[in-house]
């Protein structure tokens, strides 16, 4: 080999690897269902079959992306023992519970998943359909409530004593209600909808920008841009706790994303930027007062900074980037989405123009560029813990050789489903347009 | 009873779940492979599919079922088996990653694709030998502890034959099963094609599982003689296996029966599987790890149990629904809606 064999650097490779193309697919699995039941659910209301058949194909194209998503969640959930077997040791006493309960939400997800997309045909009452989404879309939230618990403890333990290197005193529920987890929950569940809304309001603006002018896609554009500001809007209000959360619990997280170094009053908060050869912060855009009121509703409150963690206790500087591009592609997409909402109101003609569509295209690859930003800075900002507090990352990992061989394996793995999902779901929709699929269904029903 | 007890047993039979239902599955894509080269397919194709469609996730959340619970009841089994089995489960989960995405990529996507068919058959094969590797391993031999930390040994693990015992054993008794299985549901469907077809796989392979299971047995003798013992100390239940064998076998010689032949080859590998997993007792990986030094604190698994009751509450009539929207529906297995 050319490298010298570190089973740590490896399985932290493979780890955040494996997850970094999970959470794609997973964020899509939490969010659509629910945009398929509200597409079915409005269908039925005003008695319009565009948004029945919105709620037919986003279905279609969702089973692609679901059955990537069960079979990388299923490596990530064998990858934690495999890769982090003494990590998995400790804290399987602790918080196994949130993870078994979190199969059991996939179990009912995968069993009402299953009935829903045989049944197209057997009821013809279109409530009953509705009916059967609503598990689904339960089982996928709840899946993600459950595992999200399971990374709250890891930033926050509680529930246990460590005696001697013995866990005692243990307490499972006290672990799943640890203090990260109120506001990670929330900003998982409400970042999953807004991007699914996003990624689906992308697709329908795509076929605007092409010259498609259909009724059916302004349609669907407008109702997932509307759901995306709404989830927007939820969003930069958990994520104000969020930095509340981490000034209180995790200050070091919070000091390392804005590059806060002195503990003081009045902080400012540094959007982007360098830091030059003497760690001093150069060419960022200073926004006064604003991170004392991020870290406690308070211009003055004194916010404390990352000289207080020991040296070799502090996250990387970099998470800076991760945050920085998180929450401005949050900002962009409440604001266009809402804009777009008002324009749209007020009968502005740029809602009609390609390249306003163009822009309106891009937010759903910005939405997901956003989800990963914001997990890359949610773990790289909990290093060099894997508990915090309790265990380094690198004791939690396994001895085993040849974790770079199956780092290969994996990454062939992944480049390979990624992109046969892509040319899948491409095909699956350009061989059978929307137009097609409405003729076919007036068809069907002797309406021609 | 002991609540380790309980909870080996418990997922003991969601594991045995999972070999009867994924067997099913890895089978039906190794005849749906070689229905193409024996341009059989137009008979197999539509029965397989039918089924596999609706269950495919299902099949895979058994798997993930297991594995969570295990490392929730016995923590320890995380550190020991996560450590030294990580080459063969990683290939094991790249073949069922292949697998799965791709048959939702060909059922629901892309264009029918000869070799990714190949593909899909071979898979499914392979799989079951990956992660027989497990049964392997916990039989103690194959292991060694080096600084404090379990090191597999791999090179005794390739040569030894125990392991190919089991590889056989596991291979061709997914294909008897999932024949068997088959068979009985094209009968449903009134298939005679189809049901002809693979009453003749499920004969053929009836032979080579009797044979490779009696071939671990004497492995056994050679690897691990107090494991033997153990065995033979229970050899009335692997007796009353080898009758239900008799039985399933004979129903399909007679033609008839057939949902009664299955249950019965249900009945022999429960029988055998839970022979099997109680002459292990007390050891999860032999010597090194039982059940006892294994198990979570008492609060955990009191919290475990509960949400164990209170899933299966929401479970189980969740999969009566879906076996008999699916699997029991005459109307659907023929071919309605």
């Amino acid at each position: 080999m050319f490298w010298e064999y570190d089973p740590v650097t490896f399985s932290r490779t493979l780890t955040g690897l494996t997850l970094a193309f999970h959470i794609i697919y997973a964020t899509i699995g939490v969010g659509i269902p629910l945009m398929i039941a509200i597409a079915q659910w409005i269908g039925i209301k005003k008695n319009d079959e565009h948004y029945i058949l919105l709620a037919r194909r986003w279905a279609r194209g969702f089973v692609i992306t679901v059955a990537v998503g069960v079979v990388t969640g299923t490596a990530i959930g064998l990858q934690l023992s495999l890769l982090w077997p003494n990590f998995m040791e400790l804290a399987g006493h602790v918080i196994a519970l949130p993870l078994f309960m979190e199969t059991f939400a996939f179990f009912f997800e995968a069993i009402f998943l299953g009935i829903y997309l045989y049944t197209w045909d057997r009821f013809e009452n279109q409530k009953k359909h509705l009916l059967l989404l609503i598990p689904v879309a339960i089982g996928a939230a709840f899946s993600a409530f459950f595992i999200t618990i399971v990374n709250a403890f890891m930033n926050t333990p509680q529930g246990f004593d460590l005696v001697n290197g013995a866990l005692v005193n243990i307490d499972p529920i006290a672990a799943m209600l640890n203090p990260a987890m109120p506001t990670k929950v929330a900003h998982v569940l409400s970042t999953a909808f807004m991007t699914s809304a996003f990624v689906l309001a992308s697709i329908a603006a795509f076929r605007l920008f092409k010259g498609n002018n259909h009724v059916y896609h302004k349609k669907a554009l407008f109702l997932m841009m509307k759901v995306g500001f709404i989830f927007s809007v939820a969003t930069v209000i958990v994520g104000d706790f969020s930095g509340k959360f981490l000034a209180e619990y995790q200050p070091e997280k919070l000091a390392a994303a804005e590059w806060h170094f002195e503990t003081e009053e009045e902080a400012p908060l540094i959007l982007y930027g360098w830091l030059d050869d003497k760690g001093e912060v150069k060419g960022g855009l200073e926004i006064p007062y604003a991170l004392s009121i991020l870290a406690h509703g308070n211009p003055t409150a004194e916010v404390e900074g990352l000289n207080e963690t020991p040296e070799e206790e502090r996250p990387p500087l970099f998470v800076h980037y991760f945050f920085d591009l998180m929450v401005t592609i949050g900002m962009w997409l409440t604001f266009i989405s809402g804009f777009y909402w008002f324009a749209v109101k007020k009968g502005w003609k740029i809602i009609r123009k390609k390249s306003f569509n163009f822009v309106l295209f891009l937010s759903g690859p910005l939405a997901m560029i956003a989800i990963e930003m914001g997990w890359f800075y949610a773990e790289f900002g909990r290093q060099p813990w894997i508990l915090r507090g309790y265990m380094m990352v690198s004791d939690g990992a396994t001895s085993a050789g040849y974790v770079d061989w199956m780092l290969f394996l994996f990454a062939g793995l992944y480049i390979v489903l990624g992109t046969a999902s892509v040319i899948v779901l491409t095909k699956m929709f350009k061989k059978n347009p929307v137009e097609q699929e409405l003729a076919d269904h007036a068809y069907e029903r002797g309406e021609w | 009873m002991d609540l380790e007890i309980i909870g080996i047993s418990v997922l003991w039979l969601f594991l045995f779940g999972y070999i009867i239902i994924a067997s099913i599955d890895f089978g039906a894509g190794f005849f749906s492979a070689y229905s193409e080269l024996t341009k059989t397919r137009h008979i197999l194709h539509h029965i397989i599919q039918r089924y596999l469609s609706p269950v495919w996730e299902v099949t895979n959340v058994f798997l993930v079922f297991f594995f969570v619970g295990m490392v929730g009841f016995f923590p320890s089994s995380a550190y020991y088996y996560g450590t030294v089995l990580l080459v063969p489960v990683s290939i094991g989960i790249v073949l069922i990653a292949i697998r799965g995405s791709y048959y939702a990529f060909q059922t629901y996507g892309a264009k029918d694709s000869k070799l990714y068919i190949f593909l899909y058959g071979v898979a499914g094969l392979l799989i079951p030998a990956s992660l027989s590797i497990v049964l392997t391993v916990s039989e103690g031999g194959f292991v060694d502890i080096v600084n404090d930390q379990p090191v597999l040994l791999y090179e005794e693990l390739f040569f030894s034959p125990l392991t190919w015992s089991i590889v056989i054993l596991s291979i061709v008794s997914v294909l008897y099963i999932s024949a068997t299985f088959l068979t009985a549901y094209a009968d449903v469907a009134k298939d005679e094609a189809a049901k002809n077809l693979l009453r003749k796989y499920a004969l053929a392979w009836s032979g080579p599982t009797a044979l490779a299971a009696g071939l671990i047995v004497l492995q056994m003798r050679a690897h691990n003689i107090e494991r033997f013992e153990n065995i033979m100390d229970l050899w009335w239940i692997f007796a009353l296996s080898g009758v239900f064998f008799v039985i399933t076998v004979a129903l399909l010689l007679m033609r008839k029966y057939y949902s009664t032949a299955f249950w019965s080859l249900v009945i022999q590998f429960a029988l055998a599987f839970f022979g099997y997993g109680i002459s292990h007792y007390p050891y999860l990986m032999y010597p090194y790890l039982t059940i006892y030094d294994g198990f979570t604190n008492e609060a955990m698994a009191t919290a475990l149990i509960v949400a164990f009751i209170a899933g299966f509450a929401l479970l189980i009539p969740s999969l009566f629904l879906l076996a008999r929207l699916f699997l029991f529906n005459k109307k659907y297995v023929k071919g309605g809606k």
